[in-house]
């Protein structure tokens, strides 16, 4: 293939994935409100909602702050959105071809994970009010929470695979392609579990959703880092919502839940692609339900102070312990 | 974030803002995340009830008392009235004191799982809203079925109640009753044993005994920080002094008194399941006879107008004392009429309960004393830019002055 035509299938695949990730990202916001609702004992709105949503936020007036940055203010979400369809390029979306997952791997996506969020302080710093700047301290805090325990689910995986002789341990089609499950031993599901429960755990506050959405926290920042941000801008922020939620859970099938349909059920390739599909989309809707909003209508907000003493001391602490798990198992099958 | 200590930055909250539910300006001086002083203004939503009142006459009077405050409707109408009744020398039949406190009961049982709906809000603990409010439907049903509204109920009246409780109404209230003593535990265990509610909620918000007797707080939030005070205990109304009432203690339950949010949890919870104790026995002891010492309005008003003289109507509402003070002179409308409503003896105490805290714990701190500031709120008036500030020894001072004139 000529340079040309492999530019342009990146092109044609990345804008075919970005319009299946930003409405599949707003369809899981959808079923993840009905579904809260039911768990309230309420009705909940239709699944198309945050279409609904979306298309009022672009027609209504975009409001600039005053004592505002514009340029950063109207940059920030821009990025957000932008750096979020980008992770969604590197992670396999059950059968779609992922236009660039050869060229990064699991630690440049880990990487990537950081820029919406960044943007989104940023953003916050721009707009100028005191409530946006402590929502902005407070999403940083966060970060630097979770990045330790996701820096070791990260690790532990690939290291895993790279101990049982794996090539390219950190691509995600190698991590998709073997699942760990049937490299490790009775010890290193025990550690794999571990590393699944830290993981999830870091999903609600990548999505700053209950009990980590300290830095929107309605009730007490009345939104927090989002605070000024109305029409056009916040409409960009709702999409980057949408499209992380696809982006974590897509993560949490490719690292722990790989299988597809097509491996078990023989069938026409057409058929499969589209099997392989539906059931990936399954599968992160069942993700999501279970760690994003289950835990969501199950909890209170943790304080700032309570977010880091958590993801430090809880889950670093269960995430070293799969870790170690996942060493003892490979150090045992050396062994045998 | 970089660790370098900045000066102190100011973070307003309100007039409005979403961790209020009513108009009250904020002014927090922070060090980083944590409070370091803090600064309250009311008087947002003054509507000059007292100032109507003052050109209405006590039959009228009772509609507008119903509507100081949406929750509780009935303490504010039990106390004018009381005021007025003691004026004018209006005995009120026993039967109308059982059904004031039937009534007086509900409104307490449905204010206690509103307020606590809203403390789980603002804890972002939105299922336990959706749950408690479910729950308090059943409370709203029942003072709809004997009152025919669901707020301001409009039953007292000068002199009785509007309405009696019939035999077959027993049977509705008795279900109610039931259904709330099988939900209590459920949510007293939500509440009170879920790790997220107690991480937020211990220890935060502290007031201390001496604190909350020199700040003169009343009713919930007196009594979470250890302080023995409920006016159905100390100055029993109604049909309170018949009932087995004994003030409801945080450490009746958890074995000590810390006086934070979690206690004032705590007190209210337990007060609901006191409250349908006090219903039943009252259902099984009423006596059976009139409800209203005068069911001719006309005539109702005519002792009114004679009447003169002054008094104070003080019950126990939910949130704590609610007092009245009428003065009449032998006029239609009453000479003096002042409202305290509970809030205003509490809302002082958000100063030391905020100092130190951080901005995470503003909104349950400050819904922790359930504020009602529409039926709190004054009017300021600030001539020619002249503004004084009155502190504590200040208004000792006056008091002592006022009981010296009095006294010759």
């Amino acid at each position: 293939m000529t340079l040309t035509a492999v530019v342009g299938e990146i092109i044609l695949w990345t804008v075919i994935v970005s319009l299946f990730g930003l409405t599949a990202g707003l369809f899981l916001l959808g079923i993840d409100r009905k579904i809260a609702a039911h768990m309230q004992a309420r009705i909940g709105p239709r699944l198309r909602q945050p279409f609904i949503d979306i298309r009022k936020l672009l027609v209504k007036e975009n409001i600039i702050p005053e004592n505002a940055i514009p340029w950063l203010f109207n940059l920030a979400p821009v990025i957000a959105l932008v750096s979020s369809l980008v992770i969604l390029l590197y992670i396999p979306l059950g059968s779609l071809h992922s236009p660039l997952g050869m060229y990064g791997d699991l630690i440049l996506v880990m990487y990537l994970l950081t820029i919406p969020a960044l943007a989104t302080v940023a953003g916050g710093f721009a707009s100028g009010s005191p409530y946006a700047t402590v929502g902005a301290q407070r999403e940083m805090v966060t970060m630097i929470g979770y990045e330790f325990p996701l820096a070791i689910v990260v690790i532990a995986i690939a290291w895993r695979l790279w101990a049982a002789g794996v090539a390219h341990p950190f691509l995600l089609s190698t991590i998709a392609g073997n699942p760990v499950w049937g490299l490790v031993g009775p010890l290193g599901i025990v550690g794999v579990v571990l590393l699944l429960i830290v993981l999830a755990a870091v999903t609600p506050a990548e999505l700053s959703r209950i009990p980590f959405d300290t830095q929107e926290a309605e009730t007490e920042l009345a939104g927090g880092l989002l605070v000024e941000y109305s029409g056009r801008n916040l409409a960009l922020f709702s999409l980057t919502t949408a499209v992380k939620t696809l982006v974590l859970g897509a993560l949490i099938v490719a690292v722990f839940f790989p299988w597809n349909l097509s491996s078990f059920v023989a069938m026409p390739a057409g058929i499969a692609q589209l099997a392989d599909l539906v059931f990936f989309l399954f599968k992160v809707v069942l993700v999501m339900s279970v760690i994003v909003t289950l835990v969501r209508v199950g909890m209170a907000r943790f304080r700032i102070n309570q977010v880091v003493t958590v993801y430090w001391h809880t889950f670093a602490l269960i995430g070293l312990v799969g870790l170690l798990l996942l060493m003892a198992d490979s150090a045992l099958a050396g062994v045998l | 974030m970089s660790g370098e200590k900045k000066a102190p930055y100011i973070v307003p909250i309100g007039p409005t803002h979403p961790a209020l539910k009513e108009p009250v300006m904020f002014t927090f001086e922070m060090d980083g995340e944590q409070i370091r002083e803090v600064d309250f203004a009311p008087g947002q939503v003054h509507r000059g009830i007292e100032w109507m009142g003052m050109r209405r006459n006590p039959v009228q009077i009772v509609h507008l008392t119903d509507r100081i405050c949406g929750i509780c409707g009935v303490s504010h109408t039990l106390a004018f009235s009381r005021a007025v009744e003691q004026v004018a020398e209006i005995e009120v039949p026993e039967r109308a004191d059982y059904i004031r406190t039937i009534i007086a009961e509900f409104e307490r049982i449905q204010s206690h799982l509103l307020w606590a709906g809203v403390a789980a809000h603002e804890l972002g603990f939105d299922s336990l809203l959706y749950l408690t409010w479910q729950v308090r439907e059943q409370a709203m049903d029942v003072i709809e079925n004997l009152t025919g509204n669901r707020v301001n109920y409009g039953i007292v009246q000068v002199g009785g109640v509007r309405r009696d409780i019939v035999p077959e109404q027993h049977k509705v209230i008795e279900d109610c009753l039931s259904a709330y003593e099988g939900v209590l535990s459920k949510l007293l265990d939500l509440f009170l044993h879920d790790r997220t509610i107690a991480m937020r909620c211990r220890d935060v918000g502290v007031l201390s005994k001496d604190d909350a007797l020199k700040l003169c707080t009343v009713g919930p939030t007196a009594r979470a920080s250890g302080v023995n005070v409920d006016l159905r205990q100390d100055y029993p109304y109604c049909a309170y002094g018949d009932l087995e009432v004994r003030s409801i203690l945080p450490d009746q339950y958890a074995g000590e008194t810390r006086g934070d949010v979690y206690d004032r949890i705590v007190v209210r919870l337990l007060e609901v399941g006191q409250s349908c104790r006090i219903i039943r026995q009252c259902l099984s002891e009423m006596p059976p006879g009139e409800v209203t010492a005068e069911p001719k309005l006309a005539k109702l008003l005519a002792i009114c107008k004679k009447a003169s003289g002054e008094a104070i109507g003080r019950v126990e509402a939910p949130r704590g004392e609610c007092f009245h003070y009428v003065l009449m002179a032998g006029k239609e409308a009453p000479h003096a009429w002042k409202v305290k409503a509970s809030s205003y003896s509490n809302l002082m105490s958000w100063i030391p309960m905020l100092r130190g805290e951080q901005i995470a714990d503003i909104p349950i701190i400050v819904a922790s004393i359930d504020p009602c500031l529409s039926c709190t709120d004054r009017v300021a008036v600030v001539k020619g830019g002249l503004q004084s500030i009155l502190s504590r020894e200040d208004l000792h001072r006056l008091s002592v002055e006022k009981t010296r004139r009095l006294q010759q």
